[in-house]
């Protein structure tokens, strides 16, 4: 037994020593592909496969094909949430907006200024949870700040996150508030590293103000755009938090995103095949999104 | 692509250029200060509301001050009934408990990772990087019930351990990608003369490598334990009790309790973002060049 062991180990030595150039990094990576192996791709494909079941977490799987996401495409709830996630995504871009304007502003401002873009950046080091109490606080329809101001000026009383129509909006103010302050920062490293012998030129053709922000300053800060573009797109979809915080989906479901449905269908009715089948709709939504941004990026490389 | 973004970081985390055109126009500059400091109260109105609230007293709420300046100040009196007598005290412990050694085994199991991908070359170097970006960027909710499933088959379900295991996975994939491109951006020549010499590789990595690599681990540390810190979904869905629960979930609880005493609520809040803003006032250069590195790829 014992000669065995020391045979088989006799045999293996030459094995390291010939291939050990690529047994020692698999050796380093290991601990980091199990990793992500166990907690990142197999949940995908496990979710996506609980989609073509009715499942209560306990008791045995019933296949139903594509039955979930047939029921999915007839619930009211479903679709505001689907809508919503696409209001969602067509009001991010106001984040990089307000996010470039702040950085052009800050920019050029003198050495004193900078606890400026320390400020500017602090929603963004903020759990989403307190900004979440602090828009409630603002939105609230007798304390908050927007009332209270809307009061001075005469105007009515308004109460964002107790309205079938506002809520949603409401939410969305307050994701802006930290998205913005990320765009911000993202575009200050980029303008930091312009080349100013191309705005002198331009200046010097003859070109001013909004001419060299369009053809000068903004064509060469792509690199910033795509960043930004590519997270902001996925922090609309992923939102949770906002909508688990200020609204919980309400009024009658109307600010709800698809992320907070499947976590209520999951974990609250306990239908765990519907709410795989609600994530991998927004799995979808997110990997077109993602996909399409890496396929730029790897065909800028070339 | 890499190279923009590395010379992004230098940019956010270096000096910043003084502006030419400001210096010539002192008017135009005084102007823009002017316009900055405006903007800036009304950025920060909402947060200074909460600050506000959370030294205010209850009788100024009864009395519909609300936004004014406290009539008196409470805050040793507010933040000492929140941390001890309503278990903010506990839940902050608890986040601490869960972030601290997440972020440890994030930096081990990354620097183990990003030396292999970036001192060796092998086959399929590509599509890891590809499937760490794409992983970071994933919804949440399509790893949800497996990931509830296997730590609760783990026997891992409402502890702290469960939410350290899951969050040094999660973050396992942006650190490797981060350091991985770190250590690329070192002098090749210092790793083939430790080679040469027959230092073993993992020596290497750790009298060689490591004491390079100081600013990228600072930067992943700080920008993973402000992730982890302010995590919410995760802690949500795998604890539920308030022993174990950290400091996000543990603020939300603790408003279901006091509907009308927002006073408590904004201490509690407050508290809440304190220790990621804290963290981002001291290590900011880390913070950014860690925000703008890390989405990158070459």
């Amino acid at each position: 037994m014992k000669g065995t062991a020391q045979r088989v180990v006799r045999g293996l030595r030459p094995l390291w020593h010939r291939r050990r150039r690529s047994i020692i990094p698999i050796l380093f990576l290991a601990p980091a592909a199990v990793l992500f192996a166990l907690f990142v791709l197999y949940p995908i494909a496990a979710s996506l496969r609980l989609s073509l079941f009715e499942w209560h977490g306990i008791g045995p799987k019933t296949w139903i094909g594509l039955g979930n996401f047939r029921a999915l495409f007839a619930d009211p709830v479903f679709n505001t949430a689907f809508r919503n996630n696409l209001i969602w995504l067509a009001l991010i871009p106001a984040a990089p907006a307000m996010g470039l304007a702040i950085a052009l502003l800050l920019d050029r401002a003198s050495a004193r200024m900078r606890l400026a873009r320390i400020l500017f950046f602090l929603p963004f080091v903020m759990s989403q949870v307190v900004i979440g109490i602090v828009f409630a606080w603002f939105f609230h329809p007798d304390l908050g700040l927007l009332n209270q101001v809307l009061a001075r000026l005469g105007g009515p009383t308004v109460a964002p996150l107790e309205s079938e129509v506002g809520a949603i909006f409401a939410v969305i103010v307050a994701h802006l508030w930290p998205q913005t302050a990320f765009c911000m920062i993202i575009y200050l490293a980029g303008l930091a590293i312009l080349n100013p012998a191309l705005e002198g030129a331009a200046r010097l053709d003859g070109a001013r103000g909004w001419q060299i922000l369009r053809h000068v300053i903004l064509p060469q800060l792509w690199p910033a755009h795509f960043i930004v573009a590519m997270v902001c797109v996925v922090s609309a979809l992923r939102s949770f938090d906002l909508v688990a915080t200020m609204t919980r989906g309400g009024p009658y479901d109307s600010s709800n995103v698809l992320a907070f449905y499947m976590y209520e269908q999951a974990f609250l009715s306990l239908r765990y095949g519907y709410a795989a089948a609600i994530a991998s709709v927004l799995f979808a939504l997110a990997a077109c999104c993602v996909s399409f941004f890496l396929w730029r990026m790897l065909r800028a490389e070339k | 692509m890499l190279r923009f973004v590395f010379s992004l970081a230098d940019a956010a985390s270096g000096e910043m250029k003084e502006a030419p055109a400001a210096r010539r126009r002192p008017r135009a500059h005084v102007l823009r200060n002017l316009v900055i400091i405006v903007l800036l109260s009304l950025w920060l109105v909402p947060l200074l509301g909460v600050a506000l609230t959370s030294m205010r007293s209850i009788e100024d709420l009864h009395r519909g001050n609300y936004w004014g300046w406290p009539s008196d100040i409470f805050i040793l009196q507010n933040y000492w009934q929140v941390l001890f007598s309503a278990g903010m005290g506990r839940f902050i412990v608890n986040s601490l408990i869960i972030a601290v050694p997440a972020v440890l085994g994030t930096l081990v199991v990354a620097t183990m990772a990003g030396f292999a991908l970036a001192a060796f070359r092998f086959r399929g170097n590509l599509i890891i990087l590809a499937l760490a970006i794409g992983g970071n960027l994933v919804p949440f909710q399509i790893l949800a019930i497996p990931v509830r499933s296997m730590i609760d088959g783990f026997g891992l379900y409402d502890t702290r351990a469960g939410l350290i295991l899951f969050h040094t996975a999660f973050q396992t994939g942006f650190a490797t990608l981060f350091m991985r491109n770190f250590i690329r951006q070192l002098p090749v020549d210092v790793i083939d003369a430790a080679r040469v010499e027959g230092i073993p590789e993992h020596q290497i990595l750790i009298y060689v490598i490591l004491p390079m690599i100081r600013p990228a681990l600072a930067a992943v540390a700080v920008l993973v334990f402000t992730f982890i810190w302010n995590d919410f979904f995760w802690s949500l869905i795998l604890t539920y009790s308030s022993d174990v629960r950290p400091v996000t979930v543990g603020v939300l609880s603790l408003r279901g309790m006091w509907l009308t005493s927002w006073h408590l609520l904004a201490a509690a809040a407050m508290l809440a973002a304190l220790p990621p803003a804290l963290l981002f006032f001291l290590m900011q250069r880390h913070f950014i060049a860690g925000l703008t590195l890390g989405l990158s790829s070459d």
